[in-house]
């Protein structure tokens, strides 16, 4: 049965479904239907709600729950995820999993509470100190929100490693149709690792400090072992007419949406073009994007930021074929309008 | 409750990485003796500070997590959520504590979590070298206040007992010393309390302990002490600045009336 939320509450409401007991947050908007529909609901599911004293403690009350082996997360909105890097740091450090949303704001600074994706480069470089990374997933309908963020738990758990997902205030405030599927539970490796009292057993230790050198940097192997796994398993992407396109748009989130409905447009008016939307931003699909890109004469990267995932395309392609960039800033979504014009640009001046 | 003179169960039998006179190696055994009387090692997880003491897990046997700096509350607070039957606690430094983790220990003490904090005060940063802390006293030099703390220009020492003691929720709250085998003893006393409350589900717990550097004070072990004693406890008096469940064997017991 379809029932019509916004993404926020959907999310909220799908994470729950999904086994998380654990949540603490602090408000910020444009994320608060979140916290304040983990506060209506966590009590009635017998889970944990705090409303904590900064986003620096809810991260790192998320690392402490998530180390004595509860399914914990927490959501915030720009400013408060770069309060948060130094527990994701921690956390990546210490290997334990973690769910962070990031209902991405305008930046810098305080910014504004409109809809960006100004915080790519911080997602998916991992954001904080030291050789890490987030899994980083970016839903462009409330559905796929739904269902992404109860991907994330298992995720998190397989590979224990932070997992963020990129939303943006767009997406948050919105109204759509979300059905809850019903979902195979997912096997998840065994939480041997967790802190419960030493009884029975060997005592444990969750650290990321390591004063010897080839300690450390065994640690970090293990890490970016993990990693190569992670991008060799884990890379989803979509792709949209791709198959005959000379101009392949790559957008993510909201402008993954703006993106397809500028190809219908364009389509209509014979223009060959096709759509590439990761959903995965790290792992992000460069074989697959570079494939699609070199099988058509250019591409077009939509983003509601100065130009962030653009880089990632460029690395991509490799220079093969010419990549154009069109974005806003300032909390502005580009339309799919804009995105014609920019397009029929390209086809009349570049190709 | 008897004091354990043998090697206490729940502590390795190993020499610690701390220097002479340092009050950290005291601490650790009277804690561990503590989870030995009170028959938890085996359902206890400590949180560990960054600090000197970020490597007690190498003398502490029991599950461990290292926080980041001044965290520790925050992290303590998840863990007790998920692990209610687990004995939870905090051990902090002045820097740790009372300064970059003001914000959580507060908070932590407010929402009257159920978890006990051992709180070092040697009024130094001990691990970085000697720089000054919140807790330095007035007039004191370390290697950022080098002509001594000066009231006009780093304010006073900061009291983090008194502090937590204006709150509503915590349970019990004491400073103690460990400048000599007197002091020694009723810090045991206090530790082994807070640890008790906590068994019995009572809330948070706050043990102060006004420590020692002597490397960074540039004091030999004997003069540290003599140094913790004489102005150490002037500025940070010794003292319970709360005991619920004392107010409540008063009450019961009809001595208030
Ligand atoms: C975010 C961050 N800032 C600074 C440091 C460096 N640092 C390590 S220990 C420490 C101070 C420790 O002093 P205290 O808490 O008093 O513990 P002590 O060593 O005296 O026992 C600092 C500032 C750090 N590790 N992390
Ligand atoms: S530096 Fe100070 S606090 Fe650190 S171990 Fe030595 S005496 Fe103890
Ligand atoms: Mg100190």
């Amino acid at each position: 049965m379809k029932q019509l939320m916004t993404g926020n509450d959907a999310m909220a409401e799908a994470a729950i479904q999904a086994g998380c007991r654990y949540y603490f947050g602090y408000p910020i908007t444009p994320q608060n239907e979140f916290t304040a529909y983990m506060a209506r609901h966590m009590p009635q599911v017998g889970g944990t709600f705090i409303q904590s004293e900064s986003e620096i403690a809810a991260i790192n009350m998320v690392m402490g729950a998530s180390a004595a082996g509860g399914r914990a997360m927490t959501s915030s909105s720009s400013p408060g995820i770069s309060l948060k890097q130094e527990g994701i740091s921690y956390i990546a450090g210490d290997q334990l999993p973690a769910v962070i949303l990031n209902v991405v704001r305008g930046g810098p600074g305080l910014g504004n509470i409109a809809p960006a994706q100004c915080d790519y480069f911080q997602a998916t470089r991992g954001g904080g100190h030291g050789d890490y990374r987030c899994i980083v997933l970016a839903p462009s309908t409330v559905q796929e929100g739904t269902e992404l963020i109860q991907d994330a738990f298992d995720l998190a758990e397989k590979y224990r490693n932070p997992v963020l997902i990129l939303s943006d205030g767009r997406m948050g405030q919105m109204m759509e149709p979300v059905e809850f599927k019903p979902r195979p539970k997912v096997e998840t490796p065994p939480k041997d690792y967790i802190l419960t009292g030493k009884k029975g057993r060997e005592r444990r230790i969750i650290r990321s400090l390591f004063l010897k050198e080839p300690e450390l940097e065994a640690w970090n192997k293990i890490i970016q072992e993990k990693l190569m796994k992670i991008e060799e398993n884990e890379i989803r992407y979509e792709t949209k007419m791709v198959e005959d396109a000379d101009l392949i748009l790559i957008a993510y989130g909201t402008c993954a949406r703006n993106s397809k409905e500028a190809l219908r447009t364009l389509r209509e008016k014979g223009r060959k073009v096709g759509v590439f939307r990761p959903i995965t931003l790290w792992p992000f699909p460069y074989y697959a994007l570079s494939e699609v890109v070199r099988g058509a004469r250019a591409a077009l990267v939509v983003e509601m930021s100065a130009g962030q995932m653009v880089e990632d395309v460029y690395l991509a392609v490799k220079g093969t074929r010419p990549i154009f960039f069109y974005g806003r800033m300032g909390g502005i979504v580009p339309s799919a309008t804009e995105i014609v014009q920019q397009s029929e640009k390209i086809f009349t001046e570049k190709m | 409750m008897q004091t354990t003179k043998s090697h206490p169960k729940s502590l390795f039998p190993v020499s610690t990485h701390y220097c002479a006179g340092c009050g950290h190696g005291i601490v650790h055994r009277m804690i561990a003796e503590t989870f030995d009387e009170l028959g938890i090692q085996d359902r206890t997880i400590g949180v560990a500070p960054v600090g000197c003491s970020v490597l007690m897990y190498n003398y502490i046997d029991v599950d461990t997590i290292e926080a980041a700096h001044g965290r520790a509350p925050a992290t303590a607070t998840g863990l007790k959520r998920v692990r209610p039957d687990c004995i939870v606690f905090t051990y902090q430094g002045d820097g740790d504590l009372a300064s970059i983790g003001t914000a959580e220990i507060i908070h932590a003490a407010n929402r009257g979590e159920n978890f006990t904090t051992v709180f070092i005060n040697n009024a130094i940063y001990g691990m970085t070298g000697g720089q000054m802390a919140p807790t330095t006293l007035i007039g004191q030099k370390t290697e950022t206040s080098p002509y001594g703390r000066k009231s006009e220009n780093e304010g006073y020492p900061l009291r983090a007992c008194e502090m937590l003691a204006t709150l509503e929720a915590p349970y019990y709250i004491e400073r103690v010393s460990v400048a000599t085998p007197a002091k020694i003893r009723k810090a045991k006393k206090a530790i082994f309390k807070a640890f008790k409350y906590q068994v019995e589900g009572r809330g948070f717990t706050f043990v102060e302990v006004v420590s020692t550097c002597p490397t960074n004070w540039g004091m030999s072990p004997t003069d540290a002490m003599k140094w913790s004693e004489e102005y150490m406890e002037k500025a940070f008096p010794l003292g319970v600045f709360r005991d619920r469940g004392a107010e409540k064997d008063k009450t019961e017991t009809g001595a208030d009336k």
